[in-house]
C-alpha cells in the first residue's frame, strides 16, 4: 500500500523532491512522498555504482514508473558507499516507505556545508503546497 | 490555445480521483488507483475503460459496401449483418492511414470505429473518395463507448457467451446499448456503445457490478502485452501491413488502395519486421530508443504480468526470429532483449 503524505522533521529537502538524512560525514538519500506520488508505482531503479562521485544538483540515477522516467537529483555531493539493493529488487518499496526502507543510496559527504541551503520539513511543505 | 475535448464521463472521472492527461485532443483519465492494479484487475477479474474519445463514422447507401471494399484491406464480404471485422484503411503506398473495426448493420449500413487521433483524417479520407450512393457521416458525438474487459466481465455484466467480432442490441440494467464482442486487452469482454446522454447511467451500473475503473495507462500496457499495434506508435502511414505482421487482415486477392505495393512486399519478403521483445537485462524500453541491430522501439513499457521491460519495434528481417538478441540503447546504456513470439503475454491454460 502506498504511504500517506508525510515530510518528516530531521531530514533536509532539495527542490527536485529529494531528501537527505545527514549522519556525521555520511548521508542517506531518497525521494520524497511528493515525488513518488507524482511518478506512481515504481517499477525500475537504475542506481549509480558504488564508489561513484555524485554532485549536488546533478543526476545520480533514475527511477521509472510504468509511464515515466525521472532523474534522481543529488541533494548533496559525495561518494556512493552503499546502494539499497532492496529497492533494486523491489522498486515499489519507495512507494510504500519513501523515508525508511525506500532509501536509495548512502554517500560520504564531500562538502558538509552544502546542507545549509537545503530546506527543512516546514519549508519543503510550503514549497510542495505551491506546486 | 487548444481546448481539450471531454467525454460525457469527465465529471465521473474527476469524482473518482483520476489523473487526467491530454490524449489525441481529449482530456482523458490515464489512471485512477494506479496502472498496475488496474492492469491486474483486467487480467484477473474485470475493468472498465471510457473510450468515448474514439471516433464513429457511419457509411450508408447502395454503394457503401463497394466503397469500403475498395478502401479497406480486409474482405468485407466475409462480414455478415451483426458481425464486425478488424481492418486497415490503407494509402497508395500500402501504408496504414488507420486501423479500425467495421461493424455491418442492417440495410447496407456500416459503422467504422476509428482511433481518436485519426477521426478527422479518416473522415476526410473517406469523404474525398465518396461516390454517388454512399453517404459518410461522423457520428462520434452521439455515442459513448465503454470497454468492459477481463475474465469475469461477462459474468459481472450478466451476459452470456457469444462469438468474438459479433454484436447485438441489448441492455445493461435498463440502459440500451450495442454489445460488441471486441476489445483491446487480450481478455474476454465487450465494448458497449450507448447514447451519449445515457453514458453516466451505464458507467455507474458497470461500476456497481464490480468493474474496476481503468485508465489509458493500463489500456496501453494491456495491449502491448498481447502485441496489439497502436496506430501512431507501431503502425502508421509510412509503415505497411506486411512488415507490421498484419498480412492476416489484408485480402491480397481483392482490389483496394495500395494492394499492388502490399503484394510486392509480400512476394519479396519485408526488409524489416515488427517484432515483440522482452528485456533480458534490467531497464525499460521506451518509444524512440535505438536498437543497435537496426531500427527503433515503437512501443515500450514495463509488463506488469512479466515484471520486466517489454516492447515492439521494426528490426531487419535477419534479426526478427524469436530467440534473436537485440541491443536497446536505454539513455546511453546498452541493454539486451530477446525477440519473442507474439503475443508476449499469454494466459496459462488451466
Amino acid at each position: 500500500m502506498a504511504a500517506d503524505e508525510t515530510y518528516p522533521d530531521g531530514l533536509q529537502y532539495h527542490s527536485e523532491h529529494d531528501w537527505a538524512r545527514i549522519d556525521g560525514d555520511e548521508a542517506t538519500l531518497g525521494v520524497t512522498w511528493f515525488a513518488q506520488d507524482a511518478l506512481g508505482e515504481l517499477v525500475h531503479y537504475e542506481p549509480p555504482e558504488e564508489g561513484a562521485e555524485i554532485a549536488k544538483g546533478s543526476s545520480y540515477g533514475e527511477v521509472e514508473s510504468v509511464k515515466a522516467v525521472s532523474d534522481l537529483i543529488a541533494p548533496l555531493s559525495g561518494v556512493i558507499v552503499e546502494i539499497n539493493q532492496k529497492v533494486v529488487a523491489e522498486p515499489e518499496t519507495v512507494n510504500d516507505d519513501p523515508y525508511g526502507e525506500g532509501w536509495l543510496v548512502r554517500i560520504r559527504l564531500s562538502d558538509a556545508s552544502e546542507a545549509e541551503d537545503l530546506m527543512d520539513a516546514g519549508a519543503y511543505k510550503s514549497f510542495v503546497a505551491e506546486q | 490555445m487548444q481546448t481539450l475535448l471531454r467525454t460525457p464521463l469527465y465529471e465521473r472521472h474527476r469524482a473518482l480521483g483520476a489523473r487526467m492527461v491530454p490524449f489525441a485532443g481529449w482530456e482523458m483519465p490515464i489512471q485512477y488507483e494506479g496502472v498496475i492494479p488496474e492492469h491486474r484487475a483486467v487480467r484477473e477479474d474485470c475493468g472498465v475503460f471510457d473510450v468515448s474519445h474514439m471516433g464513429e463514422l457511419d457509411v450508408e447507401g447502395p454503394q457503401a459496401r463497394a466503397l469500403l471494399q475498395s478502401l479497406l484491406s480486409n474482405d468485407l464480404d466475409r462480414v455478415e449483418v451483426g458481425g464486425a471485422q478488424y481492418t486497415l484503411l490503407t494509402n497508395e503506398r500500402g501504408g496504414i492511414v488507420d486501423d479500425l473495426i467495421v461493424y455491418r448493420l442492417e440495410g447496407g449500413r456500416y459503422l467504422l470505429v476509428v482511433n481518436a487521433s485519426n477521426r478527422d483524417a479518416d473522415y476526410e479520407w473517406l469523404k474525398d473518395r465518396e461516390r454517388p450512393g454512399s453517404d459518410i457521416r461522423d457520428v462520434s458525438d452521439r455515442y459513448s463507448l465503454l470497454a468492459v474487459q477481463g475474465p469475469r466481465s461477462l459474468e459481472r455484466l450478466g451476459l452470456g457467451d457469444a462469438p468474438a467480432f459479433t454484436f447485438e442490441m441489448g441492455e445493461i440494467d435498463g440502459v440500451e446499448c450495442v454489445i460488441n464482442r471486441t476489445g483491446y486487452t487480450g481478455e474476454a469482454g465487450v465494448e458497449l456503445m450507448a447514447m451519449a446522454e445515457d453514458s453516466e447511467q451505464l458507467w455507474d451500473a458497470i461500476l456497481a457490478r464490480g468493474a474496476k475503473p481503468c485508465g489509458l495507462g493500463a489500456r496501453d500496457t494491456l495491449r502491448l502485452e498481447v502485441c496489439y499495434p497502436l496506430h501512431g506508435n507501431d503502425i502508421g502511414p509510412e509503415t505497411d501491413a506486411i512488415s507490421a505482421g498484419l498480412g492476416w487482415v489484408c485480402a491480397l486477392d481483392k482490389e483496394f488502395t495500395g494492394v499492388e505495393e502490399l503484394r510486392r512486399i509480400k512476394a519479396d519478403g519485408p526488409e524489416r519486421k515488427l517484432v515483440a521483445f522482452v528485456m533480458q537485462d534490467a531497464g525499460i524500453p521506451r518509444q524512440g530508443m535505438a536498437i543497435a541491430e537496426g531500427g527503433e522501439v515503437t512501443s515500450g513499457s514495463h509488463s506488469p504480468m512479466l515484471d520486466r521491460g517489454i516492447g515492439m519495434g521494426y528490426v531487419p528481417a535477419e534479426h526478427a526470429s524469436p530467440g534473436s538478441t537485440l541491443t536497446i540503447d536505454i539513455r546511453g546504456r546498452e541493454r539486451r532483449a530477446e525477440v519473442v513470439p507474439k503475443p508476449i503475454y499469454k494466459r496459462e491454460e488451466s
